[in-house]
């Protein structure tokens, strides 16, 4: 907890669960969860460890609310989606659409619909968080 | 409406808000502690402004690994300290504070009606006196610091309807672990959990800050009550002079709620968060016999000198059991200096229990009082997960201050209704 580095972070990323995901993650994820992804955190360091590990998108069948909200602010993409859970196995491709909130899986063929982020919070996004977007408007004003 | 959005609808300078609504919220306080802050001080400085919007809102308290254990931390502290002087932010210091969210109540920063924002998960528990109160990230603090701001989404509400006398030794730690139990970790996920009923209008703003702290334990945005006579006493002489606190924050009768649970206290029992999550909830007389290694009393849950009196009662003139840690750990300076006027600390000395300083301590498995694989910790804290207080070979079970006390002197899960006089 008293690491802020998020190189040094991203080491540690999921390594509750598996500690080869950093390397898996490596080359390029989304993550995919189930209920409640994100319980019990309210640090941020949670999503920058995922994102600089790799994690390029997290979809979950539903988030915890402090975690949704640090990811969206750090630029790493999440999109809450029913039933996404059974709907992937790990090592299948998968493309999103995050204007659209669509996610097809590429190697099952099968598509599904998630939650549409409103525009405020698709702007944060594609301008890498909420940092980023603030100095944009700061000089914009 | 209901409470919290008056409170929403206030801050954002409307009439009405309904939930689902996406509002701009005005913050009238903004905290960070010595893990979030640095995250904090870093993001505000990539935004471009030099000062924060209003140095009297923020609040800096150094908490949750205090007096620095390591030399890492010591340089996280000194970055804040610098900040909190180039700012003229107000910082609480080790010596001078104590846990965040026993702090921000004891030195005036809260009041009824009021929004405030906290990077920490149990910012919540600031619904006890009457404020929107909700825990947000590092960055998001950091925003908050720039422009006094921020955005919400307007939470559905789960109404708590409490009636009934607690029997004895049965507390609002056992109450809302109920709660957790009953509705699930996500059971209250994005929702206002209202705390209503006769049970919580009699109870002391301690037991409403046990209650409020763990709200986010169900997925809630926030837990809040509202504020009466007993909100007042306990703030009056804190708030600083001039600043007014306003009483008359309620729920319209007719307000409509996503859904209302009715819980009768009049036979609860004693209730226990077995590992590993706290919705894991039992009571006490289905949890079986678990021995135990390491007993702590203390955290933004349960470190009040309420709490501190229900334990020494019960751990008077008697032993903590050999070959059990049990720690002591006041919430605040406030709390210990009140504790020493009462003779507590001897009653816990005598025991055989180490008091430590004000911090947030073993809650976290940050500093002090980490446990070993296999080992087994009762705690008055708001957390049990998988490694949560050090080793992921270890177990934590939630419970009240009363049976961890019962517990420290047996060596095992203990109800304090059945310990031998």
């Amino acid at each position: 907890m008293s690491l802020i580095d998020p190189n040094e972070l991203a080491k540690h990323a999921m390594e509750g669960l598996d500690p080869t995901f950093p390397e898996k993650a490596a080359s390029g994820v989304i993550a995919v969860g189930a209920k409640n992804f994100g319980c019990g955190s309210s640090r941020e360091q949670a999503p920058l460890a995922l994102k600089y590990a790799g994690v390029k998108c997290v979809l979950a069948e539903s988030f915890a609310r402090i975690f949704y909200r640090n990811s969206i602010n750090i630029g790493l993409p999440v999109i809450e989606c029913k039933g996404i859970s059974d709907a992937v196995n790990e090592g299948d491709e998968l493309m999103v659409d995050l204007d659209k909130g669509k996610i097809q899986n590429l190697t099952t063929r099968k598509t599904l619909q998630g939650t549409q982020l409103p525009p405020f919070i698709l702007e944060i996004l594609s301008d890498g968080g909420l940092i980023q977007n603030l100095r944009k408007r700061m000089k914009q004003k | 409406m209901n409470i919290t959005e008056k409170i929403l609808a206030k801050a954002c300078g409307k009439k009405t808000v309904q939930p689902g609504e996406i509002v701009d919220a005005n913050v009238d306080v903004v905290m960070v502690h010595d893990l979030t802050g640095p995250l904090a001080v870093e993001a505000f400085r990539k935004i471009g402004v030099s000062k924060v919007w209003n140095s009297k809102k923020v609040v800096l308290i150094l908490d949750h690994q205090i007096p620095a254990e390591s030399v890492k931390m010591a340089e996280l502290h000194k970055m804040l300290r610098q900040f909190a002087v180039e700012q003229r932010i107000r910082l609480y210091d080790v010596g001078e504070g104590g846990i965040c969210h026993q702090v921000l109540p004891e030195k005036g920063h809260v009041t009824p009606g009021s929004v405030i924002v906290g990077a920490d998960s149990h910012t919540c528990t600031y619904g006890a006196f009457g404020a929107f109160a909700t825990g947000i990230g590092s960055t998001e603090a950091a925003a908050v610091f720039a422009t006094g701001k921020i955005w919400l989404k307007v939470p559905e509400a789960i109404k708590f309807e409490i009636e009934g006398k607690f029997p004895e030794y049965v507390t609002p730690k056992d109450l809302i672990l109920y709660i957790i139990g009953k509705v699930g970790a996500d059971g209250a996920t994005y929702k206002t959990a209202e705390f209503t009923g006769q049970t919580i209008r009699d109870m002391s703003v301690a037991g409403r800050m046990t209650v409020c702290n763990m709200a986010v334990e169900m997925g809630a945005k926030n837990g809040i009550t509202a504020p009466d006579e007993t909100t007042i006493k306990f703030l009056q002489t804190r708030v600083p002079k001039g600043k007014a606190i306003v009483n008359d924050w309620k729920s319209d009768a007719n307000t409509k709620y996503k859904k209302t649970i009715k819980i009768d206290v009049s036979n609860m029992e004693p209730q226990i968060a077995v590992p590993s999550s706290v919705d894991n909830v039992k009571p006490i007389s289905e949890v079986g016999d678990v021995a135990i290694n390491q007993a702590f009393i203390g955290s933004c849950t349960n470190g009040r000198i309420e709490d501190l009196r229900v334990a020494a009662q019960i751990m008077k003139g008697k032993k903590v059991k050999a070959g059990v840690r049990a720690l002591v750990i006041p919430a605040s300076q406030e709390v210990y200096s009140q504790a020493l006027k009462e003779s507590l600390p001897e009653v816990f000395t005598e025991a055989g229990a180490l008091i430590c300083g004000a911090t947030c301590g073993p809650c976290l498995g940050g500093h002090i009082g980490l446990l070993a694989s296999g080992e087994v910790c009762v705690s008055t804290s708001n957390r049990n997960f998988i490694g949560r207080m050090g080793s992921p070979e270890a177990s934590v079970y939630l419970a009240s201050p009363a049976v961890v006390a019962a517990s420290a002197l047996t060596g095992k899960l203990t109800d304090p209704r059945k310990l031998e006089a």
